[in-house]
């Protein structure tokens, strides 16, 4: 079991009060991620479940249990940190029996559990090298089968690809969302980048300045942003926003469009404008086009559009998916 | 971008560096030369260096007339035992400095450094007549306490940057498995730091073996370390110098073994931090 409910929780630093007052329900078994921009108080939040930082105020349960007060240890959690921190004078092996050791298990189940880790995560060859002599994603492993013995009731992972780079990235991305598979246990996991919330949650809690943006699911977050914030955040590239004669008629101060979702043409169209930057991915392009009496706009279109520098194009956005925005920055239903 | 290493660059470095080298090490080579001389070769002019009588007679006569076992052990008590006693002190304040910073942390660790920038001869008096009133003057008991105090700030500095080296997240994982604060001291900071620990021991082990303001001036016969036992060669019956050479080479060859055997595990120390 891996419940996870926060009410009212509270988190200042001196004077500053980096969440205030913030509720949240994590399932039993979900995928969920935390996202948001720097400083947006993600990784605070993590490390309050986890216990590692003091709540100011408010109640945190686990499983039921008002686990406010519970030291880190006695909290039945598992964390991967960004840095891995791995015990740099112990072996793999050491490393990944370290928790199973504190909690004074037989030893005959601490080797059967590590070696059923190290087997899922293909660390078997490496157990008795230390830690230096592993690459980046082999120390990854290592954290995380740190992580999996214990067989927690929830997993916290804070940032934990951001030291990887971008090939393996995608690499541990796709294994721990299999881990998540097959382990079923509840997984919180923090990152600013979205395309990382987007593909491996059940569910994204967006973040600003300590304040619960949005929660749902991917799609949801996508299709039905709840406000600004979040429309601009989700989604890759950025979606478009319009202020003036074209918002005024559609009764909202602020419009936006997903590049995505705005048609190309050479010869008509809603807005004319002037290409600045085309980005030829092969399945894509991505066009940055100054239209006139407006921001710069990304569109994407097909990867075989031959558009260029300086070329005339005419944009149009699909009625359909046109997300309007009141001054307060929420969405207009 | 780095010049060619070329082989008369190499040949004026190595020049250079015993240069150098020999200038830093000669003050002790001639010391221990003299030791060999008798009195009159000792002080001829112009100076000899291997073509005089060679003797032991000076190291016989030092060992009749003072008693040289009990000063080194003296000087390995005080040494040893301020120095074991600082780090039981030390460990536990750099610790809590480390991990746990307070507003003022900083500041403390300031205070204590400034203590060792005011001249010790300014607290003689006070100290010397507390010792006095509580029986302490001349006692190893005293001594290592003294030397524990001198050394406690440089200790407590030490093994703070060390402790600072370690990063917050390993221990912090630590707890996360599971560990309470002393499996957490156990496993995981104490193998860490042990480096660190070792190196500031044998610094302060040899910076206690050669303070010679307080030995000399709180120790007369019975707790004299052997600072004490070469200073007994300078002044009371004139200089001497062949004798107060055999005396300062016998005091000074076992920290000198010991710092030549411990060479990379105290440069190491000291550079801690500053190269990764």
């Amino acid at each position: 079991m891996g419940k996870i409910s926060l009410r009212k929780v509270t988190k200042k630093f001196g004077e500053v009060a980096v969440i205030p007052s913030l509720d949240l329900e994590i399932n039993d078994g979900e995928f969920v991620v935390f996202v948001g921009p720097s400083g947006c108080g993600k990784s605070t939040l993590l490390r309050l479940i986890a216990g590692l930082e003091d709540v100011t105020d408010g109640v945190i349960e686990i499983d039921g249990v008002n686990a406010t007060q519970t030291p880190p240890a006695k909290r039945g959690l598992a964390m991967v940190f960004q840095s891995y921190a791995l015990y740099p004078h112990m072996s793999v092996r050491k490393n990944i029996t370290f928790p199973l050791k504190m909690a004074g298990m037989d030893p005959a189940e601490q080797e059967r559990r590590v070696a059923n880790a190290a087997k899922v995560l293909n660390l078997t060859d490496y157990l008795e090298r230390k830690p230096g002599q592993l690459s980046g994603g082999q120390r990854q492993r290592v954290a995380i089968g740190r992580a999996i013995v214990r067989e927690p009731k929830a997993f916290l992972f804070d940032e934990p690809l951001s030291n990887l780079d971008a090939a393996l990235r995608v690499n541990m991305r796709l294994e721990i969302t299999e881990l998540h598979h097959t382990l079923k246990t509840t997984m919180i996991y923090v990152t600013h980048d979205q395309v990382e919330a987007m593909t491996m949650a059940d569910k994204i809690v967006v973040l600003q300045a300590g304040r619960v943006e949005q929660v749902g699911s991917p799609l949801e977050l996508y299709n039905a942003p709840a406000n600004i914030f979040v429309a601009g955040f989700i989604g890759s590239p950025r979606m478009n926003f319009v202020t003036g004669a074209d918002a005024d008629k559609l009764n909202a101060k602020t419009i936006g469009v997903r590049p995505e979702h705005i048609d190309l043409s050479k010869d008509a169209g809603h807005w004319k404008g002037t290409v600045t930057v085309s980005e030829h991915l092969g399945s894509d392009t991505f066009l940055h086009v100054a239209v006139e009496g407006q921001d710069t706009m990304t569109v994407r279109a097909d990867g075989d559009v031959a558009a260029r520098y300086g070329d005339t194009v005419y944009l149009t956005p699909q009625a359909d998916r046109i997300h309007r925005f009141g001054a307060d920055g929420k969405t207009l239903k | 971008m780095a010049r060619a290493v070329t082989p008369a660059r190499k040949l004026g470095f190595t020049i250079a560096s015993w240069t150098v080298g020999l200038v830093i090490f000669f003050p002790i080579l001639w010391t221990f030369i003299t030791s060999f001389k008798s009195e009159g070769d000792a002080v001829a002019i112009p100076p000899l260096f291997v073509n005089f009588h060679w003797t032991l007679e000076n190291y016989v006569l030092v060992n009749q007339r003072s008693d040289y076992l009990l000063h080194f052990w003296n000087s390995v008590v005080i040494s040893v035992g301020s120095t074991f006693l600082a780090l039981v002190i030390a460990i536990p304040a750099a610790w809590a400095m480390a991990f746990v910073p307070g507003k003022r942390t900083k500041d403390v660790l300031m205070w204590m450094l400034s203590t060792k920038m005011m001249p010790a001869v300014g607290v003689l008096i006070p100290i010397y007549l507390m010792f006095k009133n509580t029986g302490l003057l001349d006692t190893l008991t005293g001594l290592v306490i003294i030397m524990t105090l001198i050394n406690l700030p440089i200790l407590i500095w030490m093994l703070y940057t060390y402790f600072k080296e370690i990063p917050g997240e390993i221990l912090e994982a630590a707890r996360m498995d599971g560990a309470d604060l002393k499996s957490e001291v156990l496993y995981i900071l104490t193998p860490m730091a042990i480096p660190g620990i070792a190196s500031t021991m044998l610094l302060n082990i040899i910076l206690a073996w050669n303070e010679a303001f307080w030995t000399l001036m709180l120790t007369s016969s019975q707790a004299a370390p052997l600072t004490q036992f070469i200073a007994s060669y300078s002044s009371p019956e004139g200089l001497f110098y062949a004798k107060l050479s055999a005396a300062s080479t016998m005091a000074i060859a076992p920290i000198l073994i010991l710092g030549w055997f411990s060479q990379k595990q105290l440069v190491r120390g000291l550079t801690f931090g500053a190269v990764k």
